[in-house]
């Protein structure tokens, strides 16, 4: 190999540089996200209704998407009713719905949301639920 | 495999792929848009209008508590004392300014100083919805409300040089710091720096059965005043409504209705 020393630690330094970042910052891991679902609202609930809107599974995967259909459907066409698959009615409302359960944003909402880092500008105009210090 | 095979199988698999995305899509929707109605207690009408009959209206308190109502069920910033940075859906003029065109040299001196109870015509023919370039602003085909949606505005404050009511208010600046905190409504959001609001005419409190703010306060004041009440709201296109009646009865004058847009709040002096 001509130059073969060069091109070695050229690759080196090359690798040192692109490693640096998990290198420098690795030790600290940041948390897995734990949203919690302990609320005193849902605490409140019998063990058999402690269901969301639709299954847990679907919540994780297409909140973001339900809550986009739920703003249209409330705020363009004026409806308001929606029946979940197990043929329940919910009010289609951020505040009304969501946060009556889920009153714990910073726990609930805040917590895989800064993880993932995605901002979203629900909480620029709603109003997040009081919150007790702990 | 030669080309023309393969041009086959490569045509009739997108072809597939896509008839098969496309069908599946189309059930999807159904599935969701079966899922949704409106509730059945909200209110309904072909077209909402209002009439605002100014003689039920005995003091400026009266008027402020129609207002107040307003502004403290949409958590609308209060108590500034820059009017530059005011945000109002309901507020009161004179005749001079609320009926530009109309003045008359001897206008009857109480009539010249009334205080008329303003707020957004949710006109027929909404020249705020036709310049709103992202349909932030538009009109409810079910009723006529001209709604907003704080989703969308980008601030582009088009609507407000629209208006010719002066119906829109423009956040500056952020609004949360100017709520009284211990007096929002929890139910309702608030808006933020950056986009354009104004009267819905409670939109939010007809879909689930309840009348407006004002009217309900309008109530409320004749109550106390022993009068009918001094706002009163119903459906302009249903003859035996509570606003058609007094319009058969009373001589009512709307605001600049020479502009052609149509506004669906009425005044009987």
């Amino acid at each position: 190999m001509y130059n073969g020393g060069k091109i070695i630690i050229g690759i080196l330094i090359f690798l040192g540089i692109m490693i640096s970042p998990f290198l420098l910052t690795g030790q600290k891991s940041t948390a897995i996200p734990d949203p919690k679902v302990d609320t005193p609202e849902i605490l409140k609930m019998p063990e058999t209704e402690r269901t969301c809107v639709e299954s847990k599974d679907y919540m994780k995967r297409e909140h973001m998407k339900m809550l986009n259909q739920w703003r249209d459907w409330a705020v363009r066409d004026g409806l308001t009713i929606y029946t979940s698959k197990t043929g329940k009615e919910y009010t289609m409302s951020l505040q009304k719905t969501c946060m009556k359960c889920h009153s714990n944003k910073s726990k609930f909402c805040d917590e895989c949301h800064n993880y993932a880092d995605v901002s979203p500008y629900c909480w620029d105009c709603h109003i997040a639920p009081k919150e007790k210090e702990t | 495999m030669n080309r023309r095979k393969f041009l086959k199988i490569a045509g009739m698999s997108s072809l597939l792929g896509v008839g098969g995305f496309s069908v599946a899509n189309t059930v999807r929707n159904e599935l969701e848009a079966s899922q949704i109605k409106s509730s059945p207690a909200a209110l309904t009408a072909k077209r909402w209008a209002m009439v605002v009959d100014m003689s039920k209206f005995k003091s400026p308190e009266d008027y402020q508590k129609c207002i107040d109502a307003c502004h403290r069920v949409h958590n609308v910033p209060t108590g500034s004392d820059d009017p530059k940075q005011e945000i109002k859906w309901m507020w009161t003029d004179t005749y001079e300014h609320a009926f530009p065109g109309n003045e008359d040299e001897y206008l009857a001196e109480k009539v010249k100083h009334m205080p008329f109870l303003l707020l957004c015509n949710h006109c027929d023919n909404p020249p705020c919805v036709r310049v709103c370039p992202t349909k932030a602003t538009f009109k409810r085909k079910s009723d006529g409300i001209v709604m907003m949606d704080m989703h969308r505005c980008i601030g582009c404050r088009f609507c407000m040089a629209g208006c010719p009511y002066g119906a829109r208010s423009f956040n500056y600046r952020d609004p949360r710091p100017h709520i009284d905190e211990s007096k929002e409504n929890p139910e309702f959001p608030t808006r933020m720096k950056g986009v354009v609001e104004k009267c819905t005419l409670c939109y939010e409190r007809l879909a689930v059965g309840l009348e407006p703010a004002c009217v309900e306060a309008a109530k409320e004041v004749a109550a106390k005043n022993g009068t009918t009440p001094g706002l009163i709201f119903g459906d302009l296109e249903d003859p035996n409504s509570a606003v058609r009646k007094i319009l058969d009865e009373r001589f009512s004058i709307r605001r600049k209705p020479e502009l052609g847009t149509g506004p669906s709040v009425y005044y009987v002096l």
